[in-house]
């Protein structure tokens, strides 16, 4: 994720990247990861995610932008539940696949290139 | 998945007229979520939102490039390129046969795998392949915000961190070249990289049940 500051806010944490900040720890799947105690309230910090959960940070001093990269050291399904994926269509409406829950779904990525 | 976003993808959602949705990855999200690398591949959803497949290349018909006829008019490069791409291997009959197994008998499917089978061979994610993911959205975010020259060092990072990875490799190619041939902007091209891995016939995994 792309970040213009190393404190992230929670929810766009938790949004973007399946991770759900609990009082134990950062948990995905079965796995939790206890991080330090952030000192600002509602938000996390992207050093502690590098260093626990092998997040790699990019930083671009030009555009004084960061990117947090995912979590690594492990394969990169925790579990089989399909993490949630939400992406614009051609008029830029966001359609989430799990609004498709109940009927199976084949999902095939492509491109114009 | 395409840097170029809806613009990108329009005429060809609007010529072929899915009744399906059609989504744009800008931003080539399915990689870091799914462990996409090439396209075409696919993930299989069942009913509760558990993947029961993910990362096959879903070819659904053999390549019309299968039948070009390669001839000394050509430049020497793009007979070269029609030789190896030629010998890609996909076997449409079988992923056919298995998805519409799946769909027809669910979980009792032979080609419907565990939760554990899934996670199990799901690609693994060390420090260099997160790294690179991280290159490469910088460049996405980079490109996308008018600094096309400036994505350019993170791709190229991108490439040497995870060189399986040929949506990174050919999104950016393309860019620079849309024959995604050799450039001065880049190490390496399609043909180029194809060769590296022994040819064609290596380009895709097969479909395993």
């Amino acid at each position: 994720m792309i970040l213009q500051s190393l404190e992230i806010p929670i929810d766009e944490f938790q949004r973007r990247t399946g991770w759900a900040l609990r009082p134990e720890g950062a948990c995905k799947g079965d796995r939790c990861v206890p991080l330090p105690q952030h000192t600002r309230s509602g938000f996390v910090d992207a050093r502690a995610l590098s260093e626990r959960l092998g997040m790699p940070i990019v930083h671009d001093e030009a555009h004084a932008c960061y990117a947090l990269g995912p979590e690594s050291g492990d394969r990169i399904l925790a579990s089989a539940v399909c993490p949630e994926i939400a992406l614009p269509d051609l008029d830029g409406r966001e359609f989430a696949i799990s609004s498709l829950r109940g009927r199976k779904v084949v999902m095939v990525a492509w491109a114009s290139w | 998945m395409d840097t170029g976003g809806a613009d990108a993808a329009r005429r060809w959602i609007e010529r072929a007229k899915p009744e399906h949705p059609s989504l744009i990855d800008a931003a080539h999200t399915l990689a870091e979520k799914l462990g996409i690398v090439n396209v075409p591949m696919s993930v299989w959803i069942d009913e509760q939102g558990v993947l029961v497949r993910a990362g096959d290349v879903a070819s659904t018909r053999e390549s019309p490039i299968k039948n070009v006829e390669i001839n000394e008019s050509m430049p020497p490069r793009v007979r070269e390129s029609l030789r190896e791409a030629q010998k890609i291997e996909t076997d449409p009959d079988l992923y056919l046969a298995a998805l519409r197994d799946w769909a027809k008998k669910g979980a009792e499917s032979r080609f419907a795998l565990s939760p554990e089978q899934v996670v199990e061979r799901s690609r693994p994610r060390p420090r260099p392949v997160a790294l690179a993911a991280a290159n490469f959205e910088m460049g996405q975010h980079l490109f996308r915000s008018g600094h096309p020259d400036d994505a350019i060092p993170y791709w190229r990072e991108a490439h040497r961190l995870q060189p399986e990875n040929w949506t990174y490799k050919r999104q950016a190619w393309s860019i620079a070249d849309p024959n995604q041939g050799e450039t001065d902007v880049y190490e390496g091209s399609w043909l180029q990289d194809v060769k590296a891995i022994g040819g064609g016939q290596n380009y895709y995994p097969r479909f395993e049940p």
